[in-house]
């Protein structure tokens, strides 16, 4: 916990400015995708302890769809696009006109859901890379379709060297009639959050 | 019957007819220790593979495969337990984003599953049974009324151990 603890409300303010920012331009090329008006709710930043990391997207059992990339370059971290089995299967059929339950999936329909996480983390990421004039550079983007503890678990790595905590911007969007919501989940490496606040020029008291 | 939840780093010692429960394992490993003669188990989370890739000075004794089994012999052993009755299961250890497998942090999962063999090893217990790699998470259940292991995947179902 130490590491967070020199937080204050405006670095709070900050990391939720960043969720919105990246997740604002998210959404708006799902909404271009979709051809459909996308909701955003308020970021969420949070200090969690490690078990509870999973509980907003419906616990560690939930299986959901993710895809997920690591950052790298000036910040690294790592970022899950998350959407329940129901949300997957109609984003998918809104996009491609396929309308096939997530078990039924074959090479098509994974790769097209892949494609549409890369361009979604992809816009999240090259806004905030504009925003805090850092170098991001995305991984190749994988999918799993698997329980939310088992791949939020990656996410964690790095934070489990320094301690018991995981700090994450959270931003829920949501389709019009809800058929269609998910989450954008971006978790620092612990190294990255003084650098993103320098990007920013803002003050940082971890800063040693 | 009471179900004791291990969290992440996390570890604990049930009784019979107690179970113990630690959910979405990926890269973890669940590590289950047994002592059918007491009836006592033991289960621990490990996140990671070595308590010297710590670095801030605490260690979270849960998190770390050579931290957290000694102290998970030690809990069983003062609940009762003898060591040379107790036997080990394993399960966790994914690797399931395997496009990502050049950098060492990625590869976490194999790296969990042999600190936690060496781990075992050095305090001479047993593996009688092990279900790990692949690319899927696990959530596992462990009755110490009889050290029967459960295994739920996903694609999977169930199988016990």
């Amino acid at each position: 916990m130490a590491y967070f603890t020199k937080f204050g409300d405006f670095q709070f303010d900050v990391l939720r400015e960043i969720g919105n920012i990246g997740a604002g331009h998210a959404a708006t090329a799902l909404s271009k995708l979709m051809q459909k008006e996308i909701d955003m709710k308020v970021p969420q930043v949070n200090i969690i302890p490690f078990d509870k990391v999973a509980d907003c997207v419906g616990g560690a059992e939930a299986v959901v769809v993710t895809v997920f990339l690591r950052v790298e370059g000036d910040c690294p971290g790592s970022m899950f696009f998350i959407l329940d089995l129901d949300s997957a299967r109609h984003l998918l059929e809104q996009i491609t006109g396929i309308n096939k339950d997530v078990y039924e999936w074959e090479e098509l329909e994974v790769s097209a859901l892949h494609e549409i996480g890369n361009i979604l983390t992809g816009s999240y990421l090259s806004s905030l890379a504009d925003f805090t004039q850092l170098n991001l550079q995305p991984s190749v983007p994988a999918l799993a379709v698997d329980m939310a503890g088992a791949i939020l678990s990656y996410g964690l790595i790095a934070l489990g060297q320094v301690g018991d905590f995981a700090l994450t911007i959270d931003t829920a969007f949501f389709e019009g009639n809800e058929k269609v919501k998910g989450n954008f989940f971006l978790i620092p490496d612990p190294e990255s959050l003084p650098i993103l606040f320098r990007s920013l020029g803002v003050p940082f008291d971890g800063d040693n | 019957m009471e179900i004791i939840k291990i969290g992440m780093a996390d570890l604990g010692v049930a009784k019979s007819p107690s179970k113990l429960r630690t959910t979405g394992l990926g890269s973890c490993v669940g590590v289950v220790l047994y002592d059918h003669i007491h009836k006592i188990a033991g289960m621990a989370h490990v996140m990671l593979p070595e308590s010297s890739l710590a670095k801030s000075g605490e260690v979270t004794i849960g998190k770390y495969a050579d931290t957290a089994i000694p102290h998970l012999i030690d809990l069983m052993e003062k609940a009762g337990a003898q060591t040379r009755n107790i036997v080990a299961k394993i399960a966790g250890g994914a690797q399931m984003f395997a496009f990502l497998g050049n950098s060492d942090t990625m590869r976490i999962g194999p790296r969990n599953v042999e600190a936690c063999k060496q781990a075992l090893k050095e305090a001479n217990i047993r593996i009688v049974a092990e279900d790990t790699g692949g690319n899927c998470g696990r959530t596992i259940e462990m009755d110490a009324a009889n050290g029967v292991l459960q295994i739920r995947t996903v694609n999977q179902g169930v199988k016990e151990v």
